[in-house]
């Protein structure tokens, strides 16, 4: 694998998702606005599928909050980890930043200096798994702090309900997460095990069980709806990821996802990148 | 009930606003995150007059002084500093996610109206750059003079009689989905 072309890869993910929702967003987006009754979830939504056609055909981000730099980076199994992996996706970030462009936002969690390029300590954040094959497929998953801020982590009671505590929080917090959300849901696990399984369940969005569904119908009874102003949509769908847990705990975790849930995804291998 | 404002906005346009009401708005408009808000709570004389002036909760994205993409922030973080706003005469807060909990600091005085989020190359459309004030606080955070050309659907929100979309939908989702 040639370092250019990771690099690349890496602005070439951030632009598309920054600038374009992966086609079934929208739809689902579509479909809501025509179950939507009142008059101002309608002009919210119709408000959200008219700029989502501004941002790609005039490749600008959709959102001026265009996030931190979060990577999802599955590993083939059989390729040579190149030694110029997190530098070359940091490269791609600092390129992106300039030519998109992208909102710097990245800042020390102390001293609040921002330090203008998004990269820096801990930033990309990338989150790698193993995967069967020889390539690298890397995901740029641009997060917002909108929903980033909405998110949670509780260590529950076994005795208590889990889906319940989700749908009410969800509900809760949906207004200020720019419903409708996308909801995923870590259960079980360990105190820090329950948000990874929530973040990754936003990777494999939407989800189609019979519980995911009564989940997302739950949130819809309870939620309140487009922007916290009303109406049935507070959440597009939700996503269940779980692992054991201890017989004593119940950790449960959701990351929430804004309407705009931007990814794009390329293939990086020994000949060249394509976008998947 | 759809209402076309020009800034500065005078109280008389404020009490004509109802909750559920449409808003689009022509004039200066001045960007306020957490940073300038918090220069405002200090006390300190900000570079701008407020005096009729419309609030806008937002860190846009800006390239060689064109607004590509300007959608509004999460009110809820500068909620608390509301009665510092409106108290230096500010009439509309534009913002997402609202400010229910200071909701009683705009009744007879102004009004919050909310943009849809993450509507940013929406917003670009009707926002044109017209000064960076307090450069030094970057991008995101900086105070910028924005001239809005006929910007809008704003919902508005919360009114200046008490009125308030949020806690309407909070408590019972279903009825308001229904008006």
């Amino acid at each position: 694998m040639r370092q250019e072309d990771l690099i690349e890869a890496t602005v070439a993910v951030l632009k598309r998702s920054e600038t374009t929702l992966p086609p079934w967003v929208k739809e689902m987006i579509k479909e809501a606005s025509e179950k939507e009754t009142s008059p101002i979830a309608r002009s919210t939504l119709a408000a959200i599928l008219e700029n989502v056609e501004i941002a790609s055909s005039e490749g600008v981000p959709l959102c001026q909050d265009t996030g931190l730099p979060v990577f999802y980076l599955e590993v083939g199994r059989d390729i040579r980890v190149p030694s110029f992996l997190e530098k070359a996706v940091a490269e791609g970030v600092r390129r992106a930043t300039k030519t998109v462009p992208l909102r710097p936002n990245a800042v020390d969690p102390l001293t609040r200096k921002n330090t203008g390029d998004n990269t820096g300590q801990g930033m990309p954040d990338l989150i790698v798994d193993f995967a069967p094959g020889d390539c690298l497929r890397i995901t740029a998953f641009p997060k917002g702090a909108g929903s980033e801020n909405a998110s949670f982590l509780s260590m529950q009671n076994p005795a208590d309900d889990p889906l319940e505590f989700v749908a009410s929080e969800v509900a809760k917090r949906a207004g200020r997460a720019c419903a409708p959300v996308f909801v995923g849901v870590g259960l079980g696990g360990t105190f820090d095990l329950a948000p990874r399984l929530a973040k990754r369940a936003l990777f494999h969005m939407p989800g189609t069980s019979d519980l995911e569904l009564a989940l997302l119908s739950r949130i819809n009874e309870i939620g309140p709806g487009p922007m916290g102003l009303g109406g049935r949509t507070t959440a597009l769908a939700v996503k269940i990821e779980t692992a054991l847990c201890h017989t004593a705990s119940l950790p449960v975790a959701v990351n929430l996802q804004c309407w705009a849930n931007r990814s794009a995804t390329a293939k990086v291998g020994d000949e060249g990148w394509s976008i998947d | 009930m759809e209402h076309r404002l020009r800034t500065p906005i005078s109280e008389d346009d404020v009490f004509a606003l109802r909750a559920g009401d449409l808003v689009w708005i022509t004039g200066t408009v001045y960007t306020a995150r957490d940073k300038v808000h918090a220069l405002l709570r200090s006390g300190d004389e900000l570079p701008v007059d407020l005096a009729g002036a419309v609030i806008y909760h937002c860190g846009p994205l800006i390239q060689r002084d064109k607004v590509l993409s300007a959608g509004p922030t999460t009110s809820g973080r500068v909620a608390r500093y509301t009665t510092d706003v409106v108290s230096r005469g500010a009439r509309l807060i534009v913002g997402k996610g609202g400010i229910s909990e200071e909701a009683g600091a705009l009744r007879g005085k102004a009004a919050y109206l909310a943009y849809p989020g993450g509507c940013g190359a929406l917003a670009a459309r009707h926002l044109k750059v017209k000064r960076l004030h307090l450069p030094y606080l970057g991008m995101a955070e900086g105070l910028w003079e924005l001239e809005a050309e006929n910007w809008g659907p704003m919902i508005v929100a919360t009114d200046s009689f008490g009125n308030d979309l949020y806690r309407e939908a909070k408590r019972s989702p279903e009825k308001s989905s229904k008006n």
